[in-house]
């Protein structure tokens, strides 16, 4: 491509832009993808605040007066708090040992990584209500001993975990793999230690992919549904995420309620794709094009 | 290790590895082990009976059919956005660009009750298609529409990095030697966006059958016409019916293996693809 034209701005030097022709299709294409992208996808973002705030700020900021939806908001950031540290380390660790090294088995260990993207979230919650549940493999011992796993928060964090955990390292493998070996290979053979050279050397460099990494496994955290559904028990105040939260509230026809919450994680995942952004920006500032 | 892996000065591979692997097989293999064990456990004529249940029966048909029309409701109108965002400059185009992924990063809850609230008889655009007849929301369609939803930022995602790929001076070459631009579409356009709309097509219809939020808001949800297969297996445990659950699961957990095989495989295929028009 290099040296070819390919910016829209020359469009009128190339041959048969500019016709009528070509200037109805490019409208048709435009009209018929903004046509799509609100009815699927602007309209539902715009319904969200629209219902929430239906009835005055002060009725959307009263909804979150009612101690329910308190706890469910406390829930839900313990949660996250707890699952994505963990699933960060587990993506740092996952990405370096198939980025950095050559070794067989690799592509199967990356399908297995990618195996929560390709399972219903409802068998994520699934599974963990056979082994831990009354019925399950464990729930006997569990109950013999007092520990309670499904219908309280270990199990929603054992389904949340589950749930998000190849994000992190999704964002990472390619990123590192791209980034190459050279620098780390000359930090350790100048006698770096080896957490050192990733410090100073890797997590500069890989920064923004680890941070939109960790804010999108973040927003799937705080967001999770059919998995967490399945292990919470749905016991009001106690193991309702804000999610959970949003169904009940909606099943009771407290609309404004039910939008006042979604309208909290709407604005968690408009930052997510700001953050997004500014990270492609930076590496493409990075990269020079 | 030797043999294992190539030699490499860097540290931190067994610990690393070894760290993975394990918590690996502790969230994610283990558990889905235990389903196929239970599922197993159970003697095949009851296995049997219930995943060919007409109940069960229905709720493939629904889940299947509506991911499908879905995938290629996405596949069309996805190649449609893409081309737009890549091929066009116009005001909002990056913010549009932006907005494509919101699905991947908004709570599918938070997607269900407001498609539900869009798409009702007395929503913005339900009110429009009501007179017509047309009912979206607790029908098949309304499951459509959020699993079109879901499904729309793996096919734009997939096509625009192919669609910078086309050639525009074989385009122009084209053009110039009298090519209408139907046939320029059929013979330049297409041939190097097809692996890239297969494999966008097979990840939405994948993610789609195993949705399960964003539906159940706009489903309805009656038994036997608007009941998908996740919400069938929550209904066989709420009546703590595990071994249900475990076979349903099992038929759903294959697919996905299934699918998951089908979209290496056709990935696998873009690539020779893309390989052997270069060579």
């Amino acid at each position: 491509m290099a040296g070819l034209p390919a910016s829209a701005a020359d469009a009128g030097s190339r041959p048969g832009r500019g016709t009528a022709s070509a200037l109805l299709v490019r409208w048709l294409f435009i009209g018929l993808s903004l046509a799509f992208l609100v009815a699927v996808l602007l309209a539902p973002l715009a319904a969200v605040f629209a219902t929430a705030l239906g009835q005055g700020i002060d009725t959307y900021l009263a909804s979150f007066e009612d101690p329910d939806t308190g706890a469910a908001i406390r829930l839900t950031l313990l949660t996250a708090a707890i699952v994505v540290p963990i699933n960060t380390i587990f993506g740092i660790c996952a990405a370096w040992a198939i980025a950095k090294f050559e070794f067989r088995g690799k592509a199967f260990l990356i399908t297995l990584i990618d195996l929560p993207f390709a399972v219903s979230p409802i068998i994520s919650g699934l599974v963990y209500v056979l082994l831990f549940g009354a019925q399950g493999w464990f729930g006997m011992w569990l109950q013999e001993h007092n520990i309670d796993v499904i219908f309280a928060l270990p199990g929603i964090i054992l389904a949340t975990l589950f749930v998000t955990f190849p994000y992190v390292a999704r964002e990472l493998i390619p990123l590192m793999e791209q980034l190459g070996n050279d620098e780390e290979e000359a930090a350790i053979t100048l006698g770096a230690g080896g957490l050192m050279t990733f410090v100073s050397v890797t997590l500069p460099k890989i920064r923004w992919g680890l941070i939109y990494g960790v804010i999108l496994c973040n927003a799937r955290a705080m967001g999770e549904f059919g998995a967490v559904s399945v292990v919470s028990g749905h016991i009001r105040g106690l193991t309702t995420t804000m999610p959970l939260h949003i169904e009940i509230l909606y099943n009771e026809y407290a609309f404004v309620g039910a939008f006042a919450v979604a309208s909290l994680l709407t604005l968690l995942a408009v930052i997510t794709l700001v953050i997004k952004s500014i990270m492609e920006w930076q590496s493409s500032k990075a990269t020079g094009h | 290790m030797q043999g294992f892996r190539q030699p490499s000065v860097l540290p931190g591979f067994g610990l690393t590895l070894g760290f993975a692997t394990f918590f690996l097989s502790g969230i994610v293999l283990l558990p889905l082990a235990a389903l196929v064990l239970k599922a197993a456990s159970m003697s095949w004529a009851d296995f049997v009976a219930v995943v060919t249940s007409p109940r069960a029966l229905s709720s493939y048909r629904l889940s299947f059919g509506a991911s499908l029309a879905a995938a290629l409701v996405n596949t069309v109108f996805g190649f449609i956005v893409a081309w737009t965002l890549v091929r066009y400059d116009f005001p909002g185009r990056k913010i549009l660009d932006a907005m494509i992924d919101l699905p991947f990063a908004l709570p599918t809850a938070v997607s269900g009750i407001a498609l539900t609230a869009v798409f009702a008889e007395n929503g913005w655009i339900g009110q429009y298609l009501e007179p017509y007849g047309i009912k979206v929301a607790y029908t098949w369609l309304g499951v459509t529409v959020a699993l079109t939803l879901i499904g729309l930022p793996f096919v734009v995602r997939s096509v625009q990095p192919s669609l910078l790929e086309v050639q525009r001076d074989l385009e122009d070459a084209a053009e110039t030697l009298g090519a209408t631009p139907f046939y320029i579409f059929r013979r330049i356009i297409l041939p190097t966006v097809v692996p890239a709309l297969a494999s966008g097509f097979t990840l939405a219809f994948a993610r789609a059958v195993g949705e399960y939020g964003s539906v159940i808001f706009i489903s309805g949800n009656l038994p036997m016409k608007t009941e998908i297969t996740p919400l069938l297996i929550v209904i066989k445990l709420e009546e703590f019916d595990y071994n249900g659950a475990a076979a349903l699961g099992f038929v759903m957990l294959a697919m996905s293996f299934v699918m998951l095989f089908s979209i290496n495989l056709v990935q696998a295929w873009g690539r020779r693809r893309l390989v052997g028009a270069r060579a």
